[in-house]
């Protein structure tokens, strides 16, 4: 924790803790509604960094995240739908086939030299095999979905993450930060320090001895991980599942936004992104239908046009700027 | 201390090396020169084990190290340069010192290895902080040396290191060479500055199309009538 702690500046401390306390007390002020937007925005922060580990600081595109996601929360959905298995303990299954897949991927892309954009195709389409077969087993519920029941009776079982709003506000919060901590040991760490030499020049990072295959990797497992938990957490909150939904290019290219407008391969940004995109989308489906031109698409277009001026205006993402804005530039 | 026997080499159809073999002994510096396109680079790369070699035999202190995967290879004790530096621009100079010393063998010893740099290269202690991609090209080349020796090398690989340096630098570049050679590092120099390169050397070969077509001394090299016509142009 040291390590981490030590290179902040003094205001960045302030700053940092600061908002944590206000996150934790939050609750007392915040209605339902806003509470369940955080829940999202932390989501969205542990995502984030899962997908900026790998593109931001490896530099290998994953445009299928969802996959992850997906199988993490069916996993841990279906053992409690079965065998009455709690997802604090279903969480590690959970994993394990999340990186399974990852590892399936990354074999195949790394070993064989799939490079890039080709990458990128590999990772859409395990994520769309994945959604076809589970359109298609029955056990998971077919493309009808799986349902968890609501069980008042259980509704305070947290050890089962059964639970209000509350519970999942506290999880999401805890499980953003231990995610942005993750990211800030792994970006100091020796494999941090590979992830960035093969995302700047893969030749050059082979020319220095860095084992490139096992690098990355490892960057597609921790990956896949963190992702899953991610899952497990909405599969819960939710209590439903949708193939259409859960492995949907739409929702891997939801999870790549955040680290994108807030600063690739920066610690914070996905934090920002989460923070600038989640109201963002909530905040829109507001005002159009406040304005009464909430038809169907108006939302996407003003969210996309928004996007786009952020992203031309901060090309290196939000963070940056925001850094220096603030003072937080380490002179 | 490094043996090359009958290294053939292909890319798809075509022959990239064929049939060299050569030999650098501890300490010495020994050049390869020959034009663009000889295969300089691509016997520079199969050593370094980023290509795998279709026959031949590699041996780095007697033992075989062809087709060993690059950081094996690396781990053993044998640096390169690569031909256009390859710094990480957007990275700063300690960064990129810092990806120098990722290998096993040097990650113990990487604040001696870095301090070692730093004191050889007092410019770049000056910009230690600043990003890569602003140093003059003259730096750059000295930091992509100084990043090789971050990892502890035994023998060194230089793949044109004067490459677009104005020629003060290359004097400069040279004279690194030189140093790091008398402080015990043996140095392969691979260069299309064919004078420059044969008179630091101990031991040269020319590599034309492929193929060693000759070899001797720095200095029998430098007086061959054949070198004189075809690289020096006397």
């Amino acid at each position: 924790m040291k390590r981490l702690w030590d290179p902040i500046p003094l205001r960045g401390r302030v700053v940092l803790v600061a908002l944590l306390a206000a996150l934790l007390i939050a609750p007392a002020v915040l209605d339902r509604y806003l509470i369940s937007i955080f829940v999202l925005i932390f989501y969205f922060t542990l995502v984030g960094q899962a997908w900026n580990l790998m593109m931001g600081y490896a530099g290998q595109l994953s445009l299928g995240h969802a996959l992850y996601a997906g199988l993490g929360g069916y996993v841990a959905a279906l053992l409690w739908f079965y065998f009455g298995i709690g997802p604090w303990l279903g969480v590690i299954p959970a994993i394990a086939v999340a990186m399974a897949f990852g590892a399936a991927i990354g074999w195949l892309g790394f070993r064989f030299g799939i490079e890039g954009v080709y990458f990128a195709l590999l990772t859409i389409a395990f994520a769309e095999f994945t959604r076809i077969a589970f359109d298609n087993m029955a056990f998971t519920g077919g493309a009808g979905g799986l349902f968890l029941l609501y069980e008042p009776k259980r509704a305070h079982e947290w050890w089962n993450l059964r639970g209000g709003p509350l519970l999942f506000y506290y999880l999401s919060l805890a499980l953003a930060c231990g995610a942005t901590a993750l990211t800030a040991w792994l970006a100091r760490s020796r494999l941090g320090y590979q992830w960035v030499a093969i995302r700047e020049d893969q030749r050059a990072a082979m020319a220095l001895g860095i084992d490139v295959f096992r690098a990355k990797m490892i960057a597609v497992l921790i990956s896949a991980a963190m992702t899953a938990v991610g899952g497990v957490m909405l599969a819960f909150y939710y209590n439903s599942l949708f193939p259409a939904q859960a492995f949907d290019i739409s929702r891997s290219i939801e999870m790549i936004l955040g680290p994108v407008v807030g600063g690739l391969g920066t610690v914070f940004g996905p934090i920002v992104g989460a923070f600038i995109l989640t109201p963002l989308g909530e905040g829109l489906i507001a005002v159009t239908d406040k304005l009464g031109i909430g038809v169907p698409g108006v939302k996407a277009v003003f969210y996309g046009l928004t996007l786009m001026i952020i992203i031309s205006l901060r090309p290196d993402g939000v963070w940056p700027w925001l850094k220096r804005l603030i003072g937080l530039e380490a002179a | 201390m490094l043996r090359v026997e009958n290294l053939d080499v292909f890319y798809g159809d075509a022959q990239a090396l064929d049939g060299v073999s050569l030999e650098v002994e501890e300490g010495a510096i020994v050049a390869i020169v020959g034009a663009n396109g000889a295969g300089k680079t691509s016997l520079i790369r199969t050593i370094a084990g980023m290509h795998r070699p279709h026959a031949g035999r590699i041996e780095f202190r007697g033992r075989p190290i062809g087709g060993l995967p690059s950081h094996r290879v690396c781990d053993l004790g044998i640096g390169q340069v690569a031909e256009g530096r390859q710094i990480f621009p957007t990275l700063s100079v300690a960064d990129n010192l810092a990806t120098g010393a990722m290998l096993p063998r040097a990650h113990a010893a990487r604040a001696q290895n870095r301090d070692r740099v730093y004191a050889m290269f007092p410019r770049l202690a000056e910009r230690s902080a600043q990003a890569a991609g602003t140093l003059s090209g003259g730096e750059q080349q000295m930091l992509a040396i100084g990043r090789c020796l971050m990892g502890a090398p035994e023998l060194v690989m230089f793949d044109e290191p004067s490459l677009g340096l104005a020629p003060a630098i290359v004097q400069d570049v040279l004279k690194t060479i030189r140093d790091l050679n008398r402080d015990g590092l043996t140095c392969v120099l691979v260069e299309q500055n064919v004078a420059v390169s044969l008179r630091l050397a101990s031991r040269a070969y020319v590599l034309e199309n492929g193929r060693i077509t000759l070899s001797g001394t720095g200095e029998a090299l430098l007086a061959d009538d054949r070198v004189r016509q075809a690289y020096l142009g006397l």
